[in-house]
């Protein structure tokens, strides 16, 4: 791991204001993303997970700005590309890169393959179009698509081809960076892993770095080099994927882990489930203190009052838990 | 987990196929499956998108979509044919000896219908009770799923509640009238994880007290792990495999199930190894391969494969282990 990171991020909050009531007469604030700070390095699989509405996709949009950030900071080559306008973003848009979980609402139906792949590469002017059919068909072979593929429309593909597709679009300005915004989730499981295969593949060849948003943690686990884990629009922990999946520290991590099923009816016979009691509690009127307080097995007096400090208890690994500063959480 | 019952399956399905019009003329979906449950045994449906799982449910209580027919086979529950009983017979069925949980309780509740009242319905039609006393039984119900505050909550509409508390709602609706048989068709797919677990374990918890057959249709095979006696695995609109679970995990027998189970991610694996996929995706409706569905995607497949139907055959030396590939059958017959 590079010393220096690829991507920092500094207390990046994202708050959505919407209305309520039949006639919006209410405003309110959604408090999607509250002061989350990371670092990506070159190279590194870095992966968010969490429950849904617990911020991690908006975490993914607002650090390539492709939402504004409230406040806070992304540092990328020096530069805080959150404070950009869409005209100065533009050279760092060919760097960072997104695929997206629904390879079926993602790709323009009246627009061939070829040309999905290609505007990318024509938007930057980093080819003639003299020179683009063979771009293209390099990129489709990079996804494991046969080169023919360029002339069909996206209703003939399968939902397995399009993400490939998805992904050779992505890859098609030479970026350094990708976000994975559950970019498996809505496949079956045979075709999943081809497509993590292909994902692992890439980046070897390419040396990408990845911010993999995902919930399903099994594959995570699978993939990752480290592993942030979100609650209710804060990071709760972020380790590296040992450290996270042998000593998991936050309360809500042991518990997000232990409500995962394993593929072993044996184990599964004997296993220790900690089930969590309630649901997540709404965004919109986040609970004081620590925001899993209201689930939390070991919650004290302090927990429900004082917002718990994001902090480094060992080298790699921070937490945000009272119990755990006090050596009380078990 | 009990000893299922041999003797009289409470569900006996035979031989079942389903076809779907299509611009091209008929197409076979479901080709000729056969599937038993027995009494407080649970079954997983294992499959992936298009398998034909979900049809096939839907299929037993006659609710399949207008241009979706059943053509052949039959399906006994304790003895008759629900393929064949007349509607007032099957009104005594649906919701009543069998509960049904589907996958989106967002678009299977009525929004405009207050949850209280959803619950009551199947309680004053099936079981004959007043409102005061389907009333009463539908907060017990409510706070036997785990809702907490059932009494103010039996008056909320669905959009006002979460939705794990949306999905224990069609649960409790699904065991309203003390079913005999639940059938629930991926009733955790849209929940996250920790409400997945408060799922399961109610439901594991539920069949227990109230001695009920479950089948339970998924795509994924970790969490049928511990909660299911038996598992059949679809593919292409057939069961290619059928055991009970922790055969099924200890010596999958069919190339598919295999490569299903080689395809998750396992705590043991370094990181980033490459995980073994299935090469292909599964065949469109329509376009269903002559001979074994699986051959054009199977690594053992041989020229029978493309010919022949593999039949489901009992696995040497096991006990209810059976599965349809002719390569697994050759190789048990050479090895036995």
């Amino acid at each position: 791991m590079a010393a220096e990171p690829l991507i920092k991020v500094e207390n990046l909050v994202k708050h959505f204001v919407v209305r309520l009531g039949a006639f919006g007469e209410r405003g309110a604030t959604v408090y999607a993303v509250d002061d989350v700070n990371f670092d990506i390095f070159a190279g590194e699989t870095l992966s968010l997970v969490g429950e849904s509405g617990c911020g991690k996709s908006t975490t993914g949009f607002t650090l390539l700005n492709l939402q504004k950030a409230t406040s806070g900071k992304v540092i990328f080559q020096g530069e805080n590309i959150v404070s950009l306008d869409e005209k100065r973003m533009r050279p760092y848009r060919r760097e960072l890169q997104i695929v997206f979980q629904d390879p079926y609402s993602t790709l323009n139906p009246r627009m061939t393959i070829g040309e999905v792949v290609g505007e990318p590469i024509l938007f930057h002017k980093l080819a003639t179009k003299a020179e683009l059919p063979e771009r293209v068909s390099r990129l489709l072979g990079d996804v494991g698509l046969p080169a023919r593929f360029a002339q069909r429309y996206p209703h003939e593909l399968s939902g397995g081809q399009r993400q490939r597709v998805a992904i050779a679009r992505a890859l098609a300005c030479q970026p350094k960076f990708i976000v994975c915004d559950e970019a498996i989730s809505a496949l079956d499981v045979s075709v999943q892993a081809q497509i993590i295969n292909l994902l692992l593949d890439l980046q070897e060849k390419y040396g990408l770095t990845y911010l993999f948003i995902a919930h399903d943690l099994a594959v995570v686990r699978h993939i990752s080099d480290r592993v942030g884990v979100m609650y209710l629009g804060r990071l709760a922990e972020l380790a590296t994927r040992e450290q996270l999946f042998s000593n998991p520290l936050h309360p809500y991590t042991k518990a997000l882990l232990s409500a995962v099923p394993e593929a072993d009816p044996e184990l599964e016979k004997t296993r220790q489930r900690q089930i969590l009691v309630g649901d997540v509690p709404s965004p919109l009127s986040p609970p004081a203190g620590c925001r899993f307080h209201t689930r939390c097995p070991i919650a004290m007096d302090k927990c429900r009052a004082v917002v718990p400090e994001w902090r480094e208890v060992v080298t790699g690994h921070h937490v945000a838990c009272h119990a755990v500063d006090m050596g009380t959480a078990g | 987990m009990t000893a299922p019952e041999i003797q009289k399956p409470l569900l006996d399905v035979r031989g079942l196929t389903i076809e779907i019009e299509t611009r091209r003329g008929p197409a076979v979906i479901v080709d000729g499956i056969n599937l038993t449950v027995g009494k407080g045994e649970t079954v997983g449906v294992v499959g992936e998108s298009g398998c034909g799982k979900s049809l096939t449910m839907l299929s037993l209580v006659r609710l399949l979509p207008n241009k979706i027919k059943v053509k052949g086979g039959t399906a006994e529950f304790a003895g008759r044919d629900l393929l064949r009983m007349s509607k007032s017979e099957l009104r005594q069925v649906r919701g009543g000896k069998i509960g049904f949980v589907f996958q989106d309780p967002m678009t299977s509740l009525n929004p405009v219908m207050r949850i209280g009242d959803q619950l009551c319905e199947p309680l004053i039609y099936h079981r004959s009770m007043n409102k005061a006393e389907a009333r009463t039984r539908a907060i017990e119900l409510l706070r036997l799923v785990g809702i907490p505050g059932p009494e103010q909550r039996i008056t909320a509409y669905p959009h006002e509640l979460s939705g794990g508390m949306r999905q224990r709602v069609m649960i409790a609706m699904g065991l309203a009238c003390d079913p005999e048989l639940l059938i629930a068709d991926e009733p955790t797919t849209a929940l996250d994880v920790t409400i997945q677990a408060q799922i399961v374990d109610l439901v594991k918890d539920l069949r227990k007290k109230l001695n009920m057959s479950v089948v339970w249709i998924t795509h994924d095979l970790a969490l049928i792990a511990g909660l299911v006696d038996r598992v059949a695995v679809l593919y292409a609109g057939t069961v290619v495999e059928d055991a009970p679970v922790g055969e099924l995990f200890a010596r999958p027998t069919h190339p598919y199930t295999r490569g299903l189970l080689a395809s998750i991610p396992k705590l043991s694996d370094e990181r980033a190894s490459r995980l073994s996929s299935i090469g292909g995706t599964p065949p469109e409706p329509g376009r269903r391969p002559k001979g074994c569905p699986f051959a054009p995607r199977c690594a053992l497949a041989e020229a029978v494969c493309h010919e022949r139907v593999p039949a489901l055959e009992p696995v040497v030396g096991s006990n209810g282990h059976r599965v349809a590939c002719f390569v697994a059958q050759r190789q048990m017959m050479e090895a036995a």
